[in-house]
């Protein structure tokens, strides 16, 4: 599905005269979309007064911006110390093993999207997920098992 | 009234789900969301008021909400008055006296507790005599880098220019680290009056907060908390008629570790890669926009309110050698009673822990504790005793950074956290120095190859001269502090990398 310019365009439009517009504008895009899309690297760039080649740049050195589309939910696995001295490893070799994917890849029903994040702030409750907005903690392969069952339920009942 | 918090931890262990409960059991009944007295492994703690005061219990699963919970009687939940704990009676809370009392966003429940008080006081202040009492507190920079802010902020005061900035460095990325969070969701005003003040001292009418896009929850009350300010004249041009100008604005990063390193954070804000800048010149002469700028972390901010409102003297008091004031340790990992202990500076780790923490929560022995984040050393029994303190932790090569201190059991392999280390530099490295971009890859690297057994003797002594190389060749403290877990995970752990103890 191709995103039109003038979509692009209404999303980049509130933030481009901020002072340091780069990241509120790559924002808003992403929160829009759920990606940046690849028409919108020229859009930013004439519009911010820059290059296409530091959109690009500034695009790949932050590890949240997403250059193709997502699953309909973000699981995001806490990799950081605190959730692997409560069993973060085996949670993340569950998840990639049951969900059939590694990070930044998407299951085939396009349902998840499995990401690595490294610390959620939630460090005395481990190990955390960040499941699109939400915080799941002390999470175990078992709870984990059933919070993606629910997640594909949920989307079912949308469609 | 019922509280019930509304913190990340809290709605993470089922907050929401008890107050749907509540108001299922009681349509009527007043339920107020408060944020959580950062006693974690109580969460959900709810609240109920009675004429002897507020009566706590916790943790409350859905089906424990009965009629004799919500009407403060007896209850197997029940944990009686909360400010009686042990845990929360031993702290000296201060930056943290209102988190749990009160309603994060109501403006009357923060004045009602002290709030504004340190900013009504700096109203009324010259500029210097503002800088003065923040450097009469002994307040060192809560970030991890402990620098006097005092000094800071007068040396942002003596520049001179015609626009200066107020950067609150939100973006805490250490694992083990929650504190900043809480302030922001539990008690958001405070950090603003800390940044007005800040600004009224330095003379910087825009302050910004660089949040980390991790906390969705802290982002949406944050914003809240400055829409409400700004409806109630406590930001903008004119702060409660006394002519003062203070303008603030939350920023999201972009899941970027390196960008919690001020300078790469005010590249961030500019709109630029998070690349490290090289110092000089300081952040404080030239820093957003090439304008003079205070950066302070989220808890500095914080701090400053009560010095204003209660006196330099009265901070200074509390603490432990150089390190004045009150330390938010924040416990977490493999702990049975994880949470949030402001205390004078000076406790020890072992107290912490075992005191505080009650030993780990799969039961099983404590085997390293990592402090001060991803970047900090991990410490083995024999150093639990150290007063937590900036210089005695410094003598041990190791850092309080943040205040986060991180339990491991005695399951935990070192090898692989040491291998874990190299691996999120390798991740998070802004890519400008050498020694960081390419020594965290080989790093991985060596220690892979000393755990298979591999040519062991050299590839420790060359584990070792990377880690001089990367301490010694790298501008900020991503690449010249990770090798300090990896170094004390091999000294202290040898055998985990299948090498014998040397005596």
């Amino acid at each position: 599905m191709q995103i039109s310019d003038s979509e692009i365009h209404q999303a980049i439009a509130p933030h481009a005269q901020l002072p340091g517009a780069m990241l509120p504008v790559l924002h808003a895009i992403q929160d829009r979309f759920g990606y940046i899309p690849a028409n919108a690297i020229a859009l930013v760039a004439s519009e911010l007064r820059v290059s296409k080649a530091e959109v690009e740049g500034i695009i790949s050195f932050y590890h949240h911006y997403r250059r193709k589309p997502a699953g309909a939910h973000v699981v995001q696995v806490c990799r950081a110390e605190a959730c692997q001295a409560r069993g973060a490893r085996e949670l993340e070799a569950h998840l990639k093993a049951s969900l059939g994917i590694g990070y930044h890849e998407t299951t085939s029903d396009n349902e998840i999207t499995l990401e690595p994040v490294y610390c959620l702030g939630n460090c005395a409750c481990g190990p955390n997920l960040l499941v699109d907005d939400q915080v799941k903690a002390r999470m175990n392969p078992d709870k984990a098992d059933q919070l993606i069952e629910s997640l594909r339920t949920q989307a079912l009942e949308i469609q | 009234m019922i509280y019930v918090p509304c913190d990340s931890t809290a709605i993470s262990l089922g907050a929401n789900e008890i107050a749907a409960r509540i108001r299922e059991l009681d349509s009527e009944i007043e339920i107020k969301r408060n944020g959580t007295r950062g006693l974690m492994w109580l969460e959900p703690l709810i609240e109920v008021d009675t004429p002897e005061g507020r009566i706590a219990y916790g943790p409350v699963e859905p089906a424990d909400v009965d009629a004799a919970m919500l009407s403060g009687q007896d209850h197997p939940k029940r944990l009686g008055d909360i400010e009686t704990h042990p845990y929360l009676a031993r702290q000296n809370r201060l930056t943290f006296k209102r988190i749990g009392k009160i309603d994060p966003l109501s403006l009357e429940d923060y004045q009602a507790h002290d709030g504004f008080k340190g900013l009504n006081n700096a109203l009324a202040l010259s500029p210097q005599d503002i800088v003065t009492a923040v450097k009469d507190s002994g307040l060192r920079g809560r970030g991890g880098a402990a620098f006097p802010t005092g000094i800071k902020w007068q040396t942002v005061l003596d520049a001179q220019d015609d626009q200066k900035y107020i950067v609150c460095n939100a973006d805490e990325g250490d694992s083990g680290t929650f504190a900043d969070r809480l302030v922001m969701e539990c008690d958001p005003y405070q950090l603003i009056e800390g940044m007005i003040i800040a600004g009224l001292a330095v003379g910087a009418t825009q302050g910004y907060i660089y949040l980390r896009r991790e906390y969705p929850l802290a982002d949406r009350i944050m914003r809240g908390a400055i829409e409400n300010c700004y409806s109630e004249g406590w930001l903008g041009a004119d702060i409660q008629g006394s002519g003062k100008h203070f303008d603030l604005e939350v920023r999201l990063g972009a899941d970027a570790y390196i960008c919690g390193e001020e300078t790469s954070l005010l590249e961030s804000l500019e709109g630029k890669r998070g690349l490290v800048r090289s110092k000089p010149p300081l952040p404080a002469l030239k820093g957003l926009f090439g304008k003079p700028t205070v950066v302070n972390n989220v808890l500095s901010l914080s701090a400053v309110p009560f010095i204003l409102a209660e006196g330099a003297e009265a901070y200074e008091q509390c603490g432990f050698g150089r390190s004045r004031g009150t330390l938010a340790i924040q416990l977490a990992g493999n702990i049975q009673q994880g949470g949030l202990i402001e205390i004078d500076f000076g406790i020890s780790l072992s107290e912490i822990v075992q005191e505080f923490g009650g030993g780990t929560a799969s039961g099983r022995p404590a085997r390293a504790i990592q402090v001060g984040g991803p970047l900090g050393a991990y410490l083995a029994e024999s150093d639990w005793n150290t007063p937590m303190d900036y210089e005695a932790f410094s003598a041990k090569q190791a850092v309080l950074g943040h205040g986060g201190v991180v339990v491991f059991d005695d399951t935990v392999n070192m090898a692989d956290q040491a291998r874990f280390s190299m691996e999120f530099c390798v991740a998070e490295s802004c890519g400008k120095c050498t020694p960081c971009r390419i020594g965290s890859t080989r790093g991985v690297e060596v220690i892979d190859k000393i755990v298979a057994g591999e040519d062991r003797d050299n590839n420790v002594a060359l584990l070792s001269d990377l880690c001089d190389t990367m301490e010694q060749g790298s501008l900020c403290a991503m690449g010249g502090m990770t090798p300090f877990p990896v170094r004390s995970a091999i000294e202290q752990f040898p055998s985990d990398f299948g090498i014998e103890a040397t005596s």
